[in-house]
């Protein structure tokens, strides 16, 4: 049964593989260091050698924004790892056991999903210190209650279907049934709110990094290098601008993404 | 084999505690066809679910004894039932397009039980076992059903599959719960002819909970009538269709569109009998339905 995918499917598919492989390029080759200075070429334009131009201190901007995107997409691919699995694992138990301890950590679920998640990151970042891995921590901690209440829902609504009930009576132990027959049913539901978990994370890691709590120097990060530019918005427009396509594709592309996940 | 003493089950979910089943009791042979009638909410499926163990221990209270092969079902600990759950009493149920799980390949679901309960079968020999399975329940093309999914069935041949996976490690207790009420009347009498095959084949013990009178009286050897979670009237087929005792008993035959026209035919005139009544019987037996 092969259903033909949707438009949004195809082109989400098409930037996000294109800002994927220029990650990858970017974890591996640039073409200039992107840490090496060159008075010379301070807030230099557009050039056949320096096709994005240079920044403040001459660096070049390309070879930032390929480094820079690497580390937005790794904190985000941190993230979204955290906040999902351990949102699966509290959304699978709640949703599975109901009772008490449901009650319990659902509550303190809406305890924290009363705050914005990078008001939250925030608050963690403040206690554990700013870093890249600090980052991941603080905002894979704030992304938790949105997965976990997800998943939580789709237990509830799987658990009293017969393909669960004929798994109990097939002799599964209740982990058995929670991992085994009912996660792989939510994955629909899990994968595009992953993707929009993605979106989330990379833009909360511009935002923190953006406000400087985030990527500490002399690591790239796009939100970095865009509080870097403001202060040049005139002087030198590219700095600010192609960093921030660059964002501005990775999250329409996984946007668009979702939304394919979700219609196919 | 199995005996079922004084059976009570209250739900304890809301502010009143809820009885849904009182005193029931029931004991079965090895090898025995036994038929659960009774309208909606009668207490049927209750006592089939509480049979199989699958009532949640929480919210419910359960009094009396329910004894299969001298094990005590209701008080033993979790592990031990799981041990008996499948491998020895299995169970298929009424909607054949939900008791698939939609993402896993039937052959794996047919497979379940015999990985809990024989894990040290190899992939080869469940694979195996699978398929002379699934040719038992008398699907055709057997390697192709075992590797398609759930939505390439037809619901037919979907609750044959359910069949399959109960009986995939020849339980001695098969509990169908309305297995065919979901399904047209010619694939119906075909499950029935099925169920009855195993049991004479494999002597499993079958428990046939269903509201169509007619199958009952194809199928088992024993009736038990309930209404509003009481039982009404048990006794063998014979004594329960030819002398009902009840009034319930007698509504309920009465209710049986087939009978009743056969009956009247016979009486009228012998010679309009042929097409016409062979309509009015198809019809009667697809839209049979009780206790509105």
């Amino acid at each position: 049964m092969k259903k033909k995918k949707s438009k949004n499917f195809i082109i989400g598919a098409t930037i996000t593989g294109i800002m994927l492989i220029l990650v990858m390029i970017g974890c591996i080759w640039t073409p200039y260091d992107p840490e090496a200075m060159d008075v010379n070429l301070k807030l230099s334009g557009v050039s056949l050698s320096h096709i994005m131009g240079c920044d403040n201190f001459g660096r070049d901007i390309f070879s930032r924004v390929l480094k820079g995107s690497g580390t937005t997409l790794f904190v985000a691919v941190g993230t979204v790892f955290i906040g999902s699995f351990f949102g699966i694992v509290i959304g699978a138990f709640t949703g599975y056991y109901g009772g008490i301890l449901d009650e319990i950590l659902m509550r303190i679920n809406d305890a924290l999903f009363a705050f914005p998640s990078i008001l939250l990151g925030l608050v963690f970042i403040s206690l554990l210190g700013s870093g890249k891995y600090n980052v991941i921590v603080a905002l894979g901690i704030a992304f938790i209650p949105s997965f976990a209440r997800i998943v939580r829902s789709e237990f509830i609504r799987c658990k009293n279907m017969d393909y669960v009930r004929s798994a109990k009576l097939a002799g599964a132990g209740d982990l058995r049934i929670m991992f085994v027959h009912i996660l792989p049913n939510t994955m629909n539901v899990m994968l595009s709110s992953i993707m929009i978990g993605f979106n989330n994370a990379v833009l909360a890691e511009a935002g923190m990094s953006y406000l400087g709590i985030g990527v500490q120097p002399p690591d790239a990060s796009l939100g970095r290098m865009l509080s870097e530019a403001q202060s040049y918005l005139f002087s030198a427009p590219g700095y600010a601008i192609f960093p921030g396509v660059v964002l501005i594709l990775m999250v329409l592309g996984f946007s668009l993404l979702a939304e394919g996940v979700k219609e196919n | 084999m199995l005996d079922i003493i004084d059976l009570n089950i209250e739900f304890h979910d809301h502010l009143v505690p809820e009885t849904v089943v009182y005193d029931f009791d029931l004991h079965m042979e090895q090898g025995e066809i036994v038929g659960l009638v009774g309208e909606s909410g009668s207490g049927k499926s209750m006592t089939a679910l509480a049979i199989a163990g699958l009532l949640s221990r929480r919210d419910m209270q359960k009094r009396g004894q329910i004894i299969f092969e001298g094990k005590e079902l209701l008080t033993c600990p979790r592990n031990e039932l799981r041990m008996i759950q499948g491998n020895q009493i299995a169970m298929v149920f009424q909607e054949p397009m939900t008791s698939l799980n939609p993402v896993y390949k039937v052959g794996w679901q047919v497979e379940e039980s015999l990985r809990i309960h024989h894990p040290e079968m190899s992939k080869e020999e469940r694979k195996e076992k699978a398929i002379k399975t699934l040719q038992d329940v008398e699907l055709d093309e057997a390697e192709r059903v075992y590797n398609s999914y759930p939505h390439q069935l037809s619901g037919g041949m979907r609750q044959r599959v359910m069949i399959a996976a109960a009986m995939i490690c020849e339980p001695k207790l098969l509990i169908a719960d309305e297995p065919t009420t979901a399904l047209d009347v010619t694939i119906q009498a075909q499950i029935v002819k099925l169920l009855k095959r195993i049991n004479k084949e494999k002597k499993t013990s079958i428990l046939f909970i269903s509201h169509d009178l007619s199958l009952i009286r194809q199928l088992c050897q024993r009736v038990v009538v309930m209404q509003g979670g009481y039982i009404v009237e048990s006794g063998s087929v014979k004594q329960i269709f030819e002398t009902p005792q009840q009034e319930y008993t007698k509504k309920l035959i009465g209710a049986i569109p087939k009978c009743e026209k056969k009956v009247v035919t016979k009486k009228a005139n012998t010679q309009e009998k042929t097409a016409d009544t062979q309509d009015k019987t198809v019809a009667g037996k697809g839209g049979a339905q009780y206790g509105e």
